[in-house]
C-alpha cells in the first residue's frame, strides 16, 4: 500500500455543485469510453455501415420508376431522404444501448461519484455522432456509385451530414428519455421503434406528400421536423442555400433538447 | 459556494439516525442508528437480505432515505449529496467496472471523471495496479480475471479520489481464505493511513478481526452495537454443541445447560442442542452436571459461534436463513503491508 495519508474530510475543499467546464470535461470522458468501447467490438458498427448501402439501393431501384419516372431523377429526393432515416434509425439504437448501460453495476458506481449527472448519458449519444457521419458518409458514397451527383458540391455534402448529425443527436435525448423510463432492453427498443418509424416514414423522406391522404399529408408538411430536415437537405444539395426549413428542424431539434434533457436526467438520477 | 468544516474535533465519519428503506410492502431498512467515529473500522454484520446493502446505498446516495437523517462527516446526504460523493468510495457486492475495458483502461477513465489529467491519470492507474498486483494483468480482458481480481480492481477504483470514508460491501464473499486474508491487510492499512472504513459481513470472524465496533442487523433493525469483545461477552466465544442418546432427556438437558451457563439454549431435530459458551473451560462442568443427572450423550462439540448462534444469542429466535454459517479461517495475518498483492 502505498503511505500517503488521507486528508481529513475537514481539511478538504468541498462544492456542492458541479461547474459547467467539469460536466463537458466528464461528457467528452464518457464519450470516449463509448468509443473505445466500440472500436473493441467493430460488429457494433455494422448496422450504420450496412443499412445506408442497403436502403439506398433498395429504395431506389424499387421506388425510382415509379415516383421520379427514372432511377437517377429519384437519386436527390430518395439520397437525402436515405440520410435522414439512418441517423434517425442510429438515434433510436440509443434507447436500447443506454438501458443496458444503466442496468449494469458501473452504473451505481457513477452516480455515488462526484461527477455531472448528465455525463454518462451525453457522452453515451456523443460518441453516436461518429455512427451518424459513419452512415453519412457511406449514404452519400452510395448514391455518388449510382450515378448521384449533388450540383453544390462536396462541401455541401458535408454541411448536410453535419447537419443530420445534429438532428439525429437532439432526437437522440427523446429515445434516452424512453430507454430511463422502461424497465428492459426489449422495451426501450420497441418503445424506439415505435416513434422512430411513424417520424421517419410520415415524412417527404421517400415519396412526394402531395398524393398522400390529407391528415399525414398535413403531419408529414408541417408538424414533422424530419420532413423539414429532408427538405433543407435537398436544398442545402441542390443549391447550396439555408431555407426556412433547415431553421424550422434546428428550432424543432433544439426544443426536444429543451424538452428532454431535463426530463432525462431527472430520470436518470432519482433514487428510488 | 466553496464549504470549509474548519474543525479539528472528532466529527463522526457517519452518523445517522432513524434510517428507514421500504420496498413495497417489505420494510429493508426499519430505523437504523449509526454511528461511526472518524479512523475506525465498523463492521456491519446481519445474513443476507438483513438490509446491510440499502443501508450502504443510502449513505452513499444511491437511494433516498423514506425517513430519517445522516450525515457523513457532518454534510447531510440529502442536500449536500455532491460533497457528500467526494468523501466517499463505494465498493459494491458485484464488481463495477467495465468488463469491456481493461484494468487500465478502467483506472485511468475513473481518475479521469474525478478530474486527474491524462498524464496523472496514468500514473495513478500504474500506481494503484502496481500496488494491487494487477501490473502483469493490466491489459488483459477482464473475462479473463478471477474473482479476486475483479475484487481488487473493483477497490483500486474506489481508492482514486483517496476519500476519507470507504463502503465495502461483503468484500470477501466468494474469496478463497488466502485472499481474504489479504483483503484484511489492505483493509487494515487503508484506517491506518486514515481512512474510516464501513464494511459488510456475514462472517461474524471477519468482523472480529477488523472492527473497532459491530453493528449486528436483522430484518432492517440493528438488534447489537457493540465492540468484539462486548459482543463476544454476550454471546460467548465458543458454541457448545451436544446430542444427547434419547430424545426425551432434551429439555432437561436445555434446562440444565441454562441454568449452569445463564443462557438461551436451542434445540433442534429434538435431540440436538446448542448454547453459547464465553469460556470453553465451563465444558467440563457442564458434562458433570449432565452425567450427575443421568443423561446420555451420544456426540459433544465446541466450536466458534456461527451467525445463526449470535442471532439465537441476541434476539432468542434463530433468524439466519440462507447463511451456509461457514466461518472463516481466523488467523491473522501477519503479511507485511508492503507489496501484499504482489
Amino acid at each position: 500500500m502505498t503511505n500517503t495519508l488521507i486528508i481529513p474530510a475537514s481539511e478538504r475543499r468541498l462544492n456542492n455543485y458541479v461547474s459547467m467546464e467539469f460536466t463537458f470535461k466528464n461528457t467528452l470522458t464518457f464519450a470516449y469510453r463509448s468509443l473505445v468501447k466500440g472500436f473493441k467490438n467493430p460488429e457494433s458498427f455494422a448496422d450504420v455501415v450496412i443499412m445506408p448501402v442497403m436502403f439506398t439501393l433498395m429504395f431506389t431501384y424499387l421506388f425510382g420508376g415509379a415516383i421520379s419516372g427514372d432511377v437517377t431523377a429519384y437519386l436527390p429526393i430518395i439520397v437525402p431522404g436515405i440520410l435522414m432515416q439512418t441517423c434517425v434509425t442510429g438515434s433510436s439504437n440509443a434507447a436500447s444501448q443506454l438501458r443496458e448501460d444503466m442496468d449494469k453495476n458501473t452504473t451505481s458506481r457513477f452516480k455515488s461519484m462526484p461527477i455531472a449527472r448528465i455525463a454518462p448519458l451525453a457522452g453515451i449519444l456523443t460518441a453516436d455522432l461518429v455512427r451518424y457521419a459513419i452512415a453519412g458518409v457511406i449514404t452519400f458514397a452510395v448514391g455518388a456509385l449510382i450515378g448521384y451527383r449533388p450540383p453544390a458540391g462536396l462541401f455541401a455534402v458535408l454541411a448536410c451530414i453535419l447537419f443530420m448529425s445534429l438532428i439525429a443527436w437532439c432526437l437522440s435525448w427523446l429515445f434516452a428519455f424512453i430507454a430511463m423510463k422502461v424497465k428492459s432492453v426489449a422495451a426501450a427498443s420497441s418503445g424506439a421503434m415505435l416513434i422512430m418509424f411513424p417520424m421517419a416514414f410520415l415524412s417527404n423522406a421517400f415519396a412526394p406528400t402531395e398524393t398522400m391522404p390529407s391528415a399525414i399529408r398535413f403531419f408529414a408538411e408541417h408538424i414533422n421536423p424530419l420532413s423539414k430536415a429532408v427538405s433543407a437537405t435537398r436544398e442545402i444539395l441542390a443549391y447550396g442555400t439555408l431555407s426556412s426549413d433547415f431553421y424550422f428542424a434546428l428550432l424543432g431539434s433544439l426544443a426536444i433538447l429543451a424538452v428532454f434533457i431535463p426530463l432525462t436526467v431527472r430520470a436518470y438520477g432519482k433514487r428510488r | 459556494m466553496t464549504i470549509t468544516t474548519n474543525s479539528t474535533d472528532c466529527v463522526l465519519a457517519v452518523e445517522a439516525h432513524g434510517l428507514v428503506k421500504q420496498f413495497g410492502a417489505n420494510r429493508a431498512v426499519d430505523g437504523v442508528d449509526l454511528e461511526i467515529k472518524t479512523g475506525t473500522i465498523c463492521g456491519v454484520l446481519g445474513p443476507n437480505g438483513a438490509g446491510k446493502t440499502t443501508v450502504i446505498n443510502m449513505l452513499a446516495t444511491l437511494l433516498k432515505p423514506d425517513a430519517g437523517v445522516a450525515k457523513i462527516f457532518g454534510h447531510d446526504i440529502e442536500s449536500e449529496t455532491q460533497i457528500v460523493r467526494q468523501l466517499i468510495g463505494l465498493t459494491g457486492q458485484f464488481a463495477s467496472i467495465d468488463e469491456e475495458l481493461s484494468a487500465t483502461e478502467n483506472l485511468r477513465m475513473f481518475a479521469r471523471l474525478l478530474g486527474f489529467s491524462h498524464k496523472d491519470a496514468k500514473v495513478k492507474a500504474d500506481e494503484l495496479l502496481d500496488e494491487f498486483g494487477l501490473t502483469e494483468a493490466a491489459n488483459r480482458p477482464l473475462s479473463k480475471f478471477s474473482g479476486g481480481m475483479r475484487r481488487r480492481l473493483d477497490l483500486a477504483a474506489s481508492l482514486i479520489s483517496q476519500p476519507p470514508l470507504i463502503f465495502l460491501d461483503e468484500p470477501t464473499t466468494g474469496l478463497d481464505p488466502r485472499t481474504r486474508a489479504k483483503m484484511w491487510q489492505t483493509v487494515r492499512n487503508l484506517v491506518q493511513n486514515g481512512s474510516t472504513v464501513l464494511l459488510t459481513t456475514q462472517l461474524l470472524d471477519e468482523a472480529d478481526q477488523l472492527a473497532d465496533d459491530i453493528v449486528v442487523i436483522d430484518k432492517g433493525r440493528v438488534v447489537a452495537n457493540n465492540t468484539p469483545d462486548g459482543l463476544k461477552k454476550s454471546i460467548g466465544t465458543a458454541s457448545l454443541q451436544l446430542t444427547v442418546k434419547n430424545p426425551d432427556d432434551a429439555e432437561l438437558a436445555r434446562a440444565i445447560i441454562g441454568n449452569l451457563l445463564q443462557v438461551n439454549v436451542q434445540i433442534a431435530k429434538t435431540s440436538e442442542l446448542s448454547a453459547p459458551m464465553d469460556s470453553a473451560d465451563k465444558l467440563t462442568n457442564v458434562l458433570d452436571a449432565l452425567k450427575d443427572s443421568g443423561i446420555q450423550l451420544y456426540e459433544v462439540n465446541v466450536t466458534k459461534p456461527t451467525l445463526d448462534e449470535v442471532f439465537f444469542a441476541l434476539t432468542g429466535s434463530g433468524s439466519v436463513g440462507d447463511n451456509d454459517n461457514e466461518l472463516a479461517y481466523s488467523g491473522r495475518s501477519n503479511s507485511d503491508s508492503k507489496g501484499l498483492w504482489r
